[in-house]
């Protein structure tokens, strides 16, 4: 039992931070993709809760309004759901955010091949390697996802204002739009983590030598 | 005295029974090490010499558990590493080899301080302690006025110097150097050797160099001669004296 290799929790998050703020560009295109992708997703979860809040006053202008604006709605409907096409799109941007962080993070992973080797020499376990791309991807995520979340709510409330004027403001979910953003925000987190894991095993298995021999 | 300091009284730190190594290249094997059986007593410093290519650069990775023989036993402190679990490895790697390479491979992100430290935290040292540690090191290889620069901010032999105290780092009973004068200049190089020297003296570390720098020779106590793959000759500290005296 004595005979074991430790890297303390508090150690790799430190680690694992310092490796972002050093490369800082290059986290910032990685997690832009994401950031955009959350936005998305939350601007549209966002938007359908006001429109949804708006129908629930039951006010006649408020049902106007959102027949004017598009809005698929029955007199007598008490909620908005995404559209399909909405859904898909929503599905469909995310899905291409994975791919990019994927991409982008084998990339990091080949660049760092060495510092991995390095670190195996020195007595690192594949966990330990595993844990900081994992620690590195859950605050990329984080911080991304939750601008992401907070860009999309506010661009929804700002659009909803434009559409339907001073309706919103009588009838704003604050409790809704602050779900939805931490809704968005778990759900960036996820796929950032998602994004990482494939890259980050191989990077974990790699033999100190063959990672060493890499040419930099 | 250097009849009782010959390598089969004392204890093997090091003993290699015929190791074989091949690569695998498409359809053609290579042979890098064709059965290499040698005893390095502890204490010692030892440089492995020969050609590029001879397979020394393959040796020293065997002999410090970084790759595994295709057939053959390395031993480290009379144990098989071919035994050992990917925990017991990496703790043999931790705590009792220390790395010296020719291309420093200080982590380029982290600071000097950060670099010598690292090991000690792998090896459950806490943070204050390694912080204090870590500074003596650093002020033993002569560079604690620069702890807090990166390997980028530092010339070729103070990385390497950092990699020294790296190496150092958890009292380890075995250092092995990869060519470590390989990228610096004359000066630099020998400043190098100086240090490993007086290194190996202050702390009773065996040292083991692949190397072809011959300014390594002065300093070495054994010198096995690799060729083709297989132990040309194995000389001792006083019989080289002669054969360099010779060339000279």
């Amino acid at each position: 039992m004595e005979r074991l290799v430790a890297l303390p929790f508090g150690k790799s998050v430190e680690i694992a931070y310092q490796s972002i703020r050093v490369r800082f560009f290059r986290s910032l295109i990685t997690t832009l993709s994401l950031v955009l992708a959350v936005a998305f997703l939350c601007y549209v979860q966002a938007g359908n809760r006001i429109a949804e809040t708006i129908l629930q006053t039951g006010s006649e202008a408020g049902f106007r309004a959102l027949l004017q604006a598009g809005y698929d709605v029955q007199p007598g409907d008490a909620a908005i759901g995404e559209s399909a096409k909405q859904r898909w799109l929503v599905i469909l941007s995310l899905m291409v955010c994975v791919v990019g962080i994927v991409n982008a993070q084998l990339m990091a992973v080949t660049e760092r091949f060495r510092e991995i080797g390095i670190m195996k020499c020195l007595g690192a376990l594949d966990s330990f390697i595993l844990r900081l791309f994992l620690l590195e991807a859950l605050m990329q995520g984080f911080i991304g996802a939750a601008a992401g979340a907070l860009l999309g709510a506010v661009f929804a409330v700002a659009s909803s204002a434009v559409q339907f004027g001073a309706l919103v403001f009588t009838a704003l979910p604050l409790g809704g739009i602050t779900m939805t953003i931490l809704t968005a925000t778990a759900t960036g987190c996820l796929l950032s983590l998602l994004g990482v894991v494939f890259p980050a095993v191989k990077a974990a298995r790699m033999a100190p030598v063959e990672a060493m021999r890499v040419e930099e | 005295m250097p009849s009782d300091r010959s390598a089969n009284v004392q204890h093997a730190i090091i003993r290699t029974t015929n190791v074989v190594k091949t690569f695998q290249l498409g359809s053609h094997t290579l042979e890098v090490l064709k059965g290499i059986s040698l005893n390095i007593a502890a204490d010692r410093h030892v440089s492995i010499m020969g050609p590029s290519g001879s397979g020394k650069s393959t040796l020293f990775n065997m002999i410090g558990g970084l790759d595994k023989p295709t057939s053959g036993k390395v031993f480290i402190n009379e144990v098989d590493i071919a035994q050992l679990d990917a925990y017991e490895l990496a703790w043999l790697r931790c705590r009792k080899i220390g790395y010296i390479f020719q291309t420093f491979n200080l982590i380029p992100v982290m600071t000097a301080l950060e670099n010598v430290t690292l090991p000690m935290i792998f090896a459950g040292t806490g943070n204050d302690e390694a912080v204090e540690r870590g500074m003596i090191l650093l002020k033993t290889v002569g560079l604690a006025d620069r702890f807090n620069h990166k390997p980028s901010e530092l010339s070729g032999g103070q990385q390497q110097r950092v990699a020294v105290a790296r190496a150092l780092a958890n009292g380890p009973s075995i250092i092995l150097a990869d060519e470590p004068t390989g990228n610096l200049d004359l000066t630099t190089g020998e400043e190098i050797i100086n240090l490993l020297k007086r290194m190996s003296e202050e702390r009773k570390v065996t040292i083991i160099s692949a190397t072809h720098d011959f300014k390594m020779l002065n300093v070495s106590d054994e010198v096995i001669w690799i060729r083709d793959g297989l132990i040309d000759k194995i000389e001792q500290r006083d019989e080289l004296r002669i054969s360099v005296g010779t060339i000279e």
